[in-house]
């Protein structure tokens, strides 16, 4: 982790809808980071992500990743990044490796570099046998790690993830786990929205509680402890805690 | 509950289900919109009268006996309304294999499927029936306005091609699943259900210009070597024409006839229904069709956006089965060019209408295909291109697929009418380009897999691609015939074009 350099910068970020979802929110997230931003249903998490990824315009506020002004420079912000949403949008009627030559052509990637890259993510998520077969037919949990494979095809250097194991089996959320453990291991920040408490309290090097749009709490999950004077509670306890008095507020 | 009680209610539930799919279809799927709906139904209704009038009014007044000519073309209309129904039955037969998210909870309840799917088939013979009676109903009445009310018979006879036309469509579907297997059966029905209804007229028409050198139907209908070879007069061919005109004694008849085909129908197949349901529902998840082993292919993002739309267009069944209906229209006028090649014959001039309408109303599709219906919307708005640099990509693929589709006509055009072939040419490129407009200006965003229900996200947009379609057709067969009167329908026309552009969504 480098704490000096920023790979995500939010400043007084807001959305309104018919209520206010996300509410002048800062946030930092540091180059090579894991970050899991967690909070109760309709808390901003999902529309704070979609505005990073240039989804949603914010009704005030500034976004920058890696430097770049991401509301006055959207192409080149999105060249650096990737989004995998909760509900895997991919083609039917395209193959897992036609679909990653899609994207990999979207994000100008030369084919001699990414047909390996493609192969070796299809392998290593278990699409192999299921490589040159339309997605028409895929499960949930097969067509989330299509959508996946299309986010690490470009080899970002952000990746933005919202409920990324809902629908996976075991074995299929363990080999998501060590893929995106990997690609922070080599310098890739990763944010990621979770309801399991239990995967951010796991693999997150940093923690972001929302609540009613705002960000409630940040830390490790020792800062966390701190910070709420328990010295030994997990996360889901915590978790909780912060929303319950977020709520009594 | 009682075997007799759980049918009424499962019969309601049907009903139930049938009634709001339709009312969805009408209003959008916005409840707020349910009394313009109505208006608007009930204008439509209104309105349906004066072309009906126009078409049968002259027929009001025919009386039992009828000569063969008479009988032939009353005869070929029933038919044509029945193939229409077919089609229409097919359709709604393979939506509630494919498309019901009920299957599931209907066969995992401990009620009798054999049953349950009887009360479904006689749904689906209902809701057939019910189409039917409301588009037949202004015609039926002009009959019975200008000659009494033994045209009340005609209803019945609608009835009767209901039911039958439900039979034969449940019978044509599970023998395909039987045949060809869930995966090509849906592929294959969309087909016949897309060409059943225009093959009948297709099929009068290129008959016709065999024979007289014309693309009208009636000209064969009423020919007098048509009459020497039908049956007799008392032939059993003729009941639906005669139970029409108020002859009780066929009516009867086919409305048992209707009724026993049905009935068998349900006997028959009300079993097999929930193996053809288990079936189809297996097949979203044992469907693997392959595609080769290939390099990936370079050029700009752009490239790759395009060549992701073209895959797809291939690979759309949708498309597929509308492109070939289209070419089938195209066929009577290109045999009409063929036969009419080196002849400086008007009818030559009739091709054009047809070939830039068929033009407009496939890049209309086209175009909410492309642009609408993306199934990937939020990879490609996080992909590092300006949206305005997609939009372009996509409008392209519509233009080269129209211009690959329809620069073989023209090019045969080019040899009989250099002249015409110029027309057409612009014209299909105005009309396309305003279908596609029209299409971009209303767009939302929609899976692909809603296409069938694209017209009723806005009623303008639908509305307005139409007589856009028209509009350009009508302006290319007066720019050939009377050119002034040909310019002022191209002012028309996209005058009604930015009409509709001012009325589209304003968008940030």
């Amino acid at each position: 982790m480098k704490p000096d350099s920023s790979a995500l910068e939010v400043r007084g970020l807001t959305k309104r809808f018919d209520r206010l979802a996300v509410d002048s929110l800062d946030l930092t997230i540091h180059a090579g980071e894991f970050y899991a931003l967690v909070g109760p249903n309709g808390a901003g998490k999902t529309t704070t992500l979609r505005m990073v990824a240039g989804l949603l315009r914010p009704d005030d506020g500034g976004v920058s990743i890696f430097g770049i002004d991401a509301l006055a420079n959207p192409v080149a912000a999105k060249q650096v990044m990737a989004w995998v949403s909760d509900e895997p949008m991919i083609y039917d009627k395209l193959t897992p490796l036609e679909y990653l030559e899609f994207v990999a052509g979207l994000w100008g990637i030369a084919p001699s570099v990414s047909k390996p890259v493609a192969e070796e993510l299809v392998s290593s998520l278990g699409l192999a046998p299921h490589r040159h077969e339309r997605c028409e037919g895929f499960s949930k949990g097969m067509r989330q790690k299509v959508a996946l494979a299309g986010a690490l095809v470009h080899d970002p250097r952000l990746i933005i993830l919202d409920e990324p194991l809902t629908g996976l089996d075991a074995v299929s959320a363990r080999h998501v786990k060590g893929l995106l453990g990997m690609r922070v291991r080599a310098g890739c920040t990763v944010i990621m929205t979770t309801h399991i408490l239990e995967v951010a309290e796991r693999m997150a090097d940093r923690i972001g509680v929302i609540a009613a749009g705002r960000l409630v709490a940040e830390g490790t999950l020792t800062e966390l402890r701190q910070q709420n004077g328990h010295a030994d509670t997990s996360l889901e306890d915590l978790f909780i805690a912060l929303v319950t008095l977020q709520d009594a507020a | 509950m009682s075997s007799a009680t759980a049918l009424s209610w499962f019969a309601r539930h049907e009903l139930r289900l049938a009634w709001r799919e339709w009312f969805a279809m009408m209003t959008g799927g916005r409840r707020r919109r349910a009394r313009a709906a109505v208006i608007g139904l009930l204008f439509f209704a209104a309105l349906l009268h004066v072309p009906a009038w126009a078409v049968i009014g002259r027929f009001a007044n025919l009386q039992l006996p009828l000569d063969k000519s008479s009988l032939i073309v009353i005869s070929a209309t029933i038919f044509l309304a029945w193939t229409l129904m077919l089609s229409q039955a097919i359709e709604s037969v393979t939506r509630v294999f494919y498309a019901r998210a009920d299957l599931d909870l209907i066969m995992s309840s401990p009620a009798t499927l054999a049953n349950l799917f009887s009360v479904r088939i006689a749904a689906i013979a209902l809701t057939v029936t019910v189409m039917a009676l409301l588009f037949s109903t202004p015609f039926i009445d002009v009959l019975l306005i200008g000659g009494g009310a033994r045209w009340l018979a005609a209803f019945g006879v609608v009835i009767a091609m209901g039911l039958s036309a439900a039979a034969i469509a449940i019978a044509v579907t599970i023998l395909l699943f039987r045949l060809i297997g869930p995966a090509r059966t849906r592929f294959v029905a969309q087909i016949l259900a897309a060409i059943i209804g225009a093959g009948f007229v297709i099929a009068l028409q290129v008959a016709a210009i065999i024979s007289y050198g014309t693309l009208s139907r009636f000209t064969i209908l009423t020919s007098g070597t048509l009459a020497a070879h039908a049956p007799d007069i008392d032939s059993i061919w003729w009941w639906p024409a005669r139970a029409t005109m108020g002859d009780v004694e066929a009516l009867l008849l086919l409305l048992a006839l209707g009724l026993l085909l049905l009935g068998c129908v349900m006997a028959m197949f009300s079993g097999r229904f929930a193996d053809t349901a288990i079936d189809a529902a297996a097949y979203g998840t044992s469907s693997r069709k392959r595609a080769k082993e290939r390099p990936f292919r370079g050029g700009s993002r752009q490239q790759a956006l395009r060549r992701k739309e073209f895959v797809l267009l291939c690979r759309d069944p949708w498309l597929i089965s509308q492109t070939l209906m289209q070419l089938l229209y195209l066929v009577p006028p290109a045999l009409l060019l063929w036969r009419s090649f080196g002849d400086s014959s008007a009818a030559l001039t009739l091709i054009t209408p047809v070939i830039v309408m068929a033009a407009g109303q496939l890049a209309g599709g086209l175009a909410w295909l492309t642009i609408s219906g993306e199934d990937a919307p939020d990879l490609v708005a996080t992909a590092p291109l300006t949206p305005s640099s997609v939009i372009r990509a996509k409008i392209e693929v519509v233009l080269i697929a129209i211009a690959v589709i329809f620069s073989p006509l023209v090019a045969a055009l080019v040899f009989a009418s250099p002249f015409q072939a110029a027309i057409t040419a612009a014209i299909i490129i105005v009309s396309a380009a305003s279908a596609t407009a029209i299409q971009l200006w209303f767009r939302v965003q929609a899976r692909r897999s809603q296409f069938r229900r694209r017209q009723t996200s806005s009623r303008l947009a639908t509305f307005a691609e139409a007589f856009s379609s028209i509009g350009w057709a009508a302006t290319a067969a007066l720019l050939l015939t009377l050119p002034t009167a040909g310019i002022v329908s191209g002012l028309i026309t996209a005058g009604l074009v930015a009409m509709t552009w001012k009325f589209s969504p304003k968008r940030a």
